[in-house]
């Protein structure tokens, strides 16, 4: 069912763009899919849509740009209301929802782009900081699964898209520092639940290829060193 | 179902905003509930650590035996448990989208950027923070004509999501205009704001938990102290 109504400005590399067009294919939702080429200059449509914050994704509804992608999220389940839906319908477990996603937005994500692009000391500390917060989704991840197989149940939910986004960026920190994050050994059910996630049909055509990933993160890397040594020439005489 | 049924504590401090949050909406649903105050300086409490071990971090809201981090996440979860009127969030998906971002906006730019001007060294640095936070009252102040419609807050006739998230920051918005003799609000630049914050200020589920400036103002003072005095060599290198 496509819908020329939607468009999606996104790119490859994003996990939060990977959380809109999850939730788009979980209701079914046909879309356009714009990818932004960001090594390059931002288009017009995206400086237009998103001119506080210049960023994607940005879902476009009719001629109505929607920002930030648990914000999105949260907009697809309220207009598109047939099952399956993404937040939880209990008050107090969509407290829970937010919670936990807020929590993989302000603490775990931050952590996981210092391990990317940090020297050796501050690598070091946020890589401690993952191998905390993987203890503590694997908690989570037993209260709100209620023994099924997603955060959200039956179905994928807010939280599963909030953590699993990350999964292949995860995977590339873990290359990148030859550290398991997550294993059969410390977080069984995140490791049992990742293998769920990254298969699901509404996931796997916008996993992206870890690999490929790894690539990516590199020239990341090399980017933000490059201008972390710019700016300390500027500032040291 | 969740059910309204249950005691209702919030744990908290009298100078956050964040906890205003809280208590704004539950005075707005008119919930009875009893205020715990922290006394943060003496070390957080048994209940604070149990109830928040993830961040640790004031507001919680106790409702029977659940517990509710977050003040944004808190002010849904009040909206959403009694739901009676009056509605906190407005209704149409857009219209929950933009309340949504904008509130985003305030925690994760606006205030750290308001927060920044009492970090600033130098008159340079100063007059940039300033600045950066005046450019943000301007974006909000367009908000404002957006969300409000010509009505007398960001909710419509009544308070709503967006006054709550902006206006428990009115109060250390006054003191920063007095320490730097800047008026942040102002006549030429946002009018309707500076009309708007009266408005809210004044307003029955906010006048008793808004603090008073003077009092907010000595204690700025003191923990300004304590952050410099507590940092040596964090002076000019």
């Amino acid at each position: 069912m496509a819908d020329s109504n939607v468009k999606v400005l996104g790119t490859w590399a994003s996990p939060f763009v990977m959380r809109v067009r999850i939730a788009l294919h979980l209701k079914s939702v046909g879309y356009e899919y714009v990818e932004e080429n960001l090594l390059e200059a931002k288009s017009e449509l995206l400086l237009k849509s998103n001119p506080v914050h210049k960023k994607v994704p940005v879902l476009i509804h009719g001629d109505k740009p929607v920002c930030e992608s648990l914000i999105i999220v949260q907009y697809i389940d309220e207009v598109w209301t047939s099952a399956p839906s993404i937040l939880p319908s209990d008050p107090y477990d969509r407290a829970e929802s937010r919670f936990w996603a807020a929590y993989v937005n302000d603490k775990f994500f931050p952590a996981l782009r210092r391990v990317l692009i940090s020297t050796e000391e501050a690598r070091k500390v946020a890589m401690a900081e993952i191998l905390e917060g993987v203890v503590l989704l694997e908690e989570a991840f037993k209260k709100l699964s209620k023994g099924k197989a997603f955060f959200g149940g039956d179905n994928l939910g807010y939280v599963d898209l909030a953590v699993g986004s990350l999964l292949a960026w995860i995977k590339v920190i873990e290359k990148f520092t030859e550290t398991e994050a997550l294993s059969e050994a410390k977080t069984p059910s995140l490791a049992a639940w990742a293998d769920c996630f990254s298969s699901h049909a509404a996931v796997k055509d916008v996993f992206p290829d870890v690999d490929k990933l790894v690539d990516f993160g590199m020239k990341l890397r090399a980017k933000f060193s490059k201008a972390a040594t710019a700016a300390a020439a500027t500032t040291t005489n | 179902m969740a059910s309204s049924d249950g005691e209702v504590k919030v744990l908290g401090t009298w100078s956050s905003p964040f906890v205003m949050r809280a208590r704004i909406a539950l005075n707005l649903k008119s919930v009875h509930h009893e205020f715990l105050q922290e006394r943060l300086w003496e070390g957080k409490s048994q209940l604070l650590l149990q109830s928040n071990p993830v961040h640790k971090k004031v507001p919680v809201l106790i409702h029977g035996h659940h517990t509710i981090s977050e003040s944004l996440i808190i002010v849904q979860y009040i909206d959403e448990v009694w739901s009676s009127a009056p509605s906190i969030l407005p209704s149409q998906p857009l219209e929950r989208a933009t309340a949504r971002f904008w509130a985003a906006y305030l925690d994760d730019k606006w205030f750290p950027s308001m927060r920044g001007i009492g970090m600033a060294e130098g008159e340079d640095a100063r007059r940039a923070a300033i600045g950066q936070v005046e450019e943000g009252l301007v974006l909000l102040e367009e908000a404002f004509g957006e969300c409000s419609k010509g009505r007398p807050f960001f909710g419509g006739d009544r308070i709503g999501y967006l006054d709550i998230a902006f206006g428990c920051f009115l109060g250390w918005l006054r003191v920063t205009e007095k320490m730097t003799g800047v008026m942040l609000l102002n006549e030429t630049n946002t009018p309707r704001l500076l009309k708007w914050a009266h408005r809210f200020c004044s307003d029955d589920a906010v006048k008793d938990v808004m603090p008073e400036t003077e009092k907010l103002a000595e204690f700025a003072k003191m923990i300004m102290g304590r952050v410099k005095g507590a940092a040596p060599g964090t002076g000019k290198s």
